[in-house]
């Protein structure tokens, strides 16, 4: 199992990387998205998976899954959210404002 | 006490600065005046204490790990440098109040950079350790550069200062390279226990090196032939600075650091070549440049110059004791002596002569010795006080001048005796050298007094009518013009109370093994000295002459012939401007996407390659989760998704097809058992989806990519090798513990010490509730910053018209929804989901759930609501301020960390207790919910925030 998410990491990180390096903002918003999976995914999966139940004491279980990467994960997706929102807001104002959605294009004016 | 001493300089300048502005009527100069004063008081008591062989020594503790403490010590070479500072500060200030206008200058920042200075030159001269020291150093460079381009608006002050910085900065790099080359040898910073080693450094590869390093630093501070020429440019500073910095202390850091660092290199031949060597260089060539300068400023500036270079000789001559021992030895510290001396009367005279300078400039508006002429019936005064200035500086008697003058000749016959590698020949120059030098500073001395006070009264070509400077102004001159009549007839005075310790400083061999006994004379009979110095007079007087009759002051000196060494310093300074600009235009190419690939292209290189370098990847080492079928559609699934995305034609489907991927997520998550992750990050996908449809129609529609494969090659050579940097980083996590997993702790004692059975909610709230405050904290700033985005208008002044037909069909947005269905399902969901949202508040602490999903949940049934009944409803049915409302949040999880201090314990302290309530029957109260709350309502008010602040925008 961790191979294949391994794998999946790969993939999501190539394809996210190679939409952050597109010229359209709407792009690069959805590759950093990808990229935000993909670290989810490498953080939960470097501490193994599904060594236990669900770190809940309630479970009453021998063995539970780490909770620290969890933790750190919500932290971060609820981080990532923010970030996409102010940057989806950016493409919608630059675009409104400056009418354009090519990154090269925006650049500021070179001496 | 000594660190005090440092500091008064740096308090009252933080003291000025915060007066900025204060106190209208009251001169700046005023309130420095009483601080260098104060300290030169001081320093006056100490003399008896230093006199009488003891020596300050004061220390706190810095760095000690590093071996950096704020070591200071006061002997006798310091104490003489900090009475000049501390003195001739005094002195400035004084001058300064009647020279600057206080209704035309910008007097705070003047005063606060020249007491910046005033502590930092005292840091220099009382450091015992060398990187404290350093430090002190740059800042003395660093409040030059500051002082130089104190009018900062003329392109030649600036041109000036910059020159200076980066030619003394330079040199104190190489010195701060020469310090930790002595720190590799001797292992210590401390410049009296490198001096207890010198011994048995001196035979190490590095202890060359070091030297002429250290050597570097000195000559640069010290505008030492060839590096000088940053000195008469920086007379663009105001006359009071000239004064203080660039003749009578700064310049003489330099000397300081030759005079400090003597016990340790004296004895070297290289030491005493190049100390001499340069210093006799340096004071011929500076005292001929002076007689070729037109500006009265600049002629002192040549000859500053000129005069450093001969004390830096007399150090250099002086560590010729260090070959000898017994009675020949002291016989070459007489050197040493006369630089003490002249180190003293330069700063003397040659402070005078600026200031006198400072006031023809003042009344007459020039310093152009072609202008002026025959002010000695308008300014006699000032005359006075130039005479002596300049009479003791071509060492005439009975000024202090022409004492020191003698015992330079004193030293410089005295090196004819130096017998070693027999060169006896050679050492027979240094006297001639010396004495044409004096005749050219005759000279000049007589043409800088002369020339400006007596010869004919030009008025025509003055724009201002000169007259007496007011008493303030001619006040410090005075009191210098009086101390070198003072010295000259009482020289002793210094003999026992600033040289001898100053020299038992330098010399501490000799001075263990015969203690110095200096008695400084007026007449010796008719020794060698005499007879060279009227030979001085009678030379001196025909070549003013020769000056005079051919009007040499109206010749333009040979500008533009052979390369001068501006001339290099202005080209290798265009060529380093040009060269870097098409070196960084190579690859700052302003376009994000390479900035971005080389980022990329590093970490593949860097990670990528550690790794497969390092062989970081075992692979079947570790047990490996079972695969089910489900997973695998699911990861399938997943991969399509994002696959395709590239290839999507539509913004829509591009949209949606990343929230598959984020959904797929979700469902790992679940299998994952990570019941909290799923559940936030499907509320996430939700919201997100939200805010991208009401953004959706403003974003441009997504045209396929026109680049040629060729360019998108590397684009993809990149991503490729990224991903798969990035499973191999997942593959080497796999397989290596180095460390014993901390996760242990958490499970262990989630409920016990935090009382909650959910692990992840507890380390959010509780055990890393740090890190979740400064979260929401972030979320709040991201959605303040959307809002000051969307609120900001900036009208474009050309707005492209294909942005506005875009919109031109497009109805008012909250007109309500029509959709009776949707109206009644979204009334009821509302509760249901408002409910559900509170229930995962309370539930999270044990079971999945927890402020960020209640409050995600809950804003989702507010979007909800929003989208069948306008916003304009529910901002009737909510009057609430969002943004007050984040504000609320981040505030109350502060107050419950800081709660936390009530009770004697750290930040963010959590407690919990259980408590019998009527309704709910046993029930936990923990202090972490108080701490949660303020996350939900913060997360609420972010994302209300944000949705409304789109949703609202026209």
């Amino acid at each position: 199992m961790e191979l294949l998410i391994a794998l999946a990491i790969g993939v999501l990180f190539t394809v996210g990387v190679y939409l952050v390096l597109s010229k359209s903002l709407l792009r690069i918003l959805l590759g950093t998205t990808l990229i935000t999976h993909g670290v989810h995914l490498l953080l939960l999966t470097m501490a193994g998976l599904k060594t236990g139940a669900s770190p809940l004491l309630g479970e009453n279980a021998d063995s539970y899954v780490d909770p620290l990467p969890q933790a750190l994960i919500l932290t971060s997706i609820v981080i990532s959210f923010g970030v996409s929102a102010f940057f989806i807001v950016l493409a919608y104002r630059a675009y409104r404002s400056a009418g354009m959605d090519d990154v090269e294009g925006s650049r500021g004016e070179r001496e | 006490m000594l660190h005090i001493t440092v500091l008064v300089p740096f308090l009252l300048a933080l003291m000025i600065a915060l007066l900025r502005g204060k106190l209208p009527g009251l001169h700046r100069g005023w309130l420095v005046f009483a601080g260098p004063l104060a300290l030169f008081v001081y320093f006056l008591t100490r003399i008896p204490v230093i006199k009488g062989g003891d020596s300050g020594y004061d220390i706190i503790s810095w760095i000690p790990s590093l071996g950096i403490d704020l070591v200071f010590h006061l002997d006798g070479l310091s104490l003489l440098f900090t009475l000049l500072i501390t003195g001739m500060g005094t002195l400035v200030v004084l001058y300064s109040i009647y020279y600057l206008d206080k209704r035309k200058e910008e007097l705070t920042p003047f005063y606060v950079y020249l007491l910046l200075f005033m502590g930092a030159m005292l840091g220099v001269v009382l450091s015992d350790n060398l990187m404290v020291l350093y430090g002190f150093w740059e800042l003395t460079s660093v409040s030059s550069f500051l002082l130089i381009a104190f009018w900062h608006r003329r392109q030649k002050s600036r041109y000036g200062a910059l020159k200076s910085m980066l030619i003394t900065v330079f040199g104190g790099l190489a010195m701060f390279a020469g310090f930790l080359m002595l720190y590799v040898m001797t292992g210590t910073f401390s410049i009296r226990e490198i001096w207890s080693q010198a011994e048995s450094i001196s035979g190490q590869a590095l202890f060359i090196p070091a030297m002429l390093l250290i050597l570097l630093g000195a000559f640069t501070k010290s505008a030492q032939f060839p590096f000088h020429i940053w000195l008469p440019d920086a007379m663009e500073a105001p006359t009071p600075v000239s004064a203080y910095l660039h003749s009578a202390t700064m310049v003489k850091a330099g000397l300081y650091l030759v005079a400090r660092f003597s016990p340790v290199f004296a004895g070297q031949y290289e030491w005493f070549w190049i100390v001499s060597g340069v210093g006799l260089i340096t004071l011929i060539y500076g005292s001929i440049q002076a007689m070729k300068q037109t500006d009265l400023k600049a002629l002192l500036a040549y000859s500053t110059i000129s005069q450093l270079g001969l004390i830096m000789g007399l150090l250099g001559m002086g560590s010729a004791a260090s070959f000898y021992t017994g009675e020949e030895a002291v016989f070459f510290t007489a050197a040493t002596t006369a630089a003490l001396f002249h180190l003293f009367n330069h700063a003397i005279f040659k402070g005078s002569l600026f200031m006198v300078v400072g006031i023809v400039d003042h009344e007459t508006n020039t310093r152009d010795l072609r202008k002026l002429g025959g002010l000695v019936s308008l300014m006699p005064v000032t005359f006075t006080v130039a005479l002596i200035g300049s009479f003791s500086m071509a060492g005439l008697p009975p000024f202090a001048g022409f004492l020191s003058k003698e015992m330079f000749f004193t030293a410089v016959l005295n090196i004819r005796e130096l017998d070693f590698l027999s060169m006896q020949s050679l050492f027979t120059i240094v006297p001639v050298v010396a004495w044409i030098a004096s005749i050219f500073t005759f000279a000049y001395s007589m043409i800088m007094v002369f020339h400006t006070f007596f010869g004919k009264y030009q008025p025509e070509k003055l724009d201002k009518k000169p007259h007496e400077a007011p008493f303030g102004l001619l006040l410090s001159p005075i009191v210098l013009a009086l101390l070198a009549v003072v010295t000259g007839f009482f020289p002793n005075i210094l003999s026992k109370t600033l040289i001898v310790p100053g020299m038992n400083a330098i010399h501490p061999q000799i001075a263990a093994s015969s203690p110095f006994y200096v008695n400084i004379y007026f007449w010796h009979g008719f020794n060698t000295e005499v007879w060279m110095t009227l030979g001085v007079i009678i030379l001196g007087v025909v070549v003013y002459r020769v000056y005079g009759r051919f009007s040499l002051v109206d010749r333009e000196w040979g500008r533009g012939r052979g390369i001068t060494l501006n001339q290099v310093y202005d080209g290798s300074i265009r060529l380093v401007e040009r060269s870097s600009r098409s070196l960084t235009g190579l690859y700052m190419t302003g376009s994000m996407r390479h900035y971005l690939m080389y980022i990329f292209t590093l970490i593949i290189i860097i990670v990528g390659g550690t790794l497969l370098y390092t062989d970081g990847i075992t692979l079947g080492q570790g047990e490996y989760a079972p695969i089910s079928f489900f997973e695998v559609v699911a990861v399938l699934v997943m991969l399509t998704g994002a696959l395709a995305i590239p290839f999507a034609k539509s913004r829509v489907s591009a949209i949606l097809l990343t929230g598959m991927v984020g959904y797929m997520v979700t469902l790992l998550f679940v299998l994952f058992r990570a019941p909290d992750l799923a559940l936030t990050q499907m509320i996430v996908e939700v919201v997100s989806v939200t805010l991208f449809l009401l953004c959706f129609r403003h974003l441009p529609r997504l045209g396929r990519e026109k680049v040629k494969f060729r360019l998108k090659l590397p684009k993809l050579i990149i991503s490729i090798g990224f991903g798969a940097t990035m499973t191999m980083v997942a593959l080497a996590a796999l397989d290596s513990s180095p460390f014993e997993s901390i996760s242990s702790f958490y499970t262990e004692n989630s409920y016990k010490l935090g009382g909650g059975k959910n692990i992840v909610n507890v380390l959010l709230v509780d055990f890393r509730g740090f890190d979740t405050m400064f979260e929401i904290t972030v979320l709040g700033l991201a959605s303040l910053a959307i809002y000051s985005m969307i609120k900001l208008k900036i009208e474009p002044d050309n707005k492209p018209a294909a942005v506005k037909s875009m919109f031109d069909d497009v109805k008012p947005r909250y007109s309500r929804s029509n959709d009776v269905l949707l109206q009644s399902v979204a009334k009821v969901a509302f509760v249901i989901i408002i409910t559900f949202s509170l229930y995962l508040f309370f539930a999270g602490h044990n079971n999945p759930g927890g402020g960020f999903i209640g409050a995600l949940m809950a804003a989702a049934a507010l979007v909800l609501l929003a989208i069948a009944f306008g916003m304009d409803f529910v901002e009737k049915v909510l009057p609430v301020n969002y943004r007050i409302l984040i504000a609320v949040g981040i505030l109350m999880a502060f107050l419950t960390g800081i709660g936390s201090f009530i009770f004697d314990v750290p930040f963010l302290s959590q407690a919990f207790a259980y408590f019998e309530l009527p309704v709910m029957g046993k029930t936990e109260l923990t202090t972490a919910m108080l701490f949660d709350l303020g996350v939900y309502l913060s997360v609420i008010g972010v994302t209300m925030n944000i949705i409304f602040t789109i949703g609202r925008d026209d």
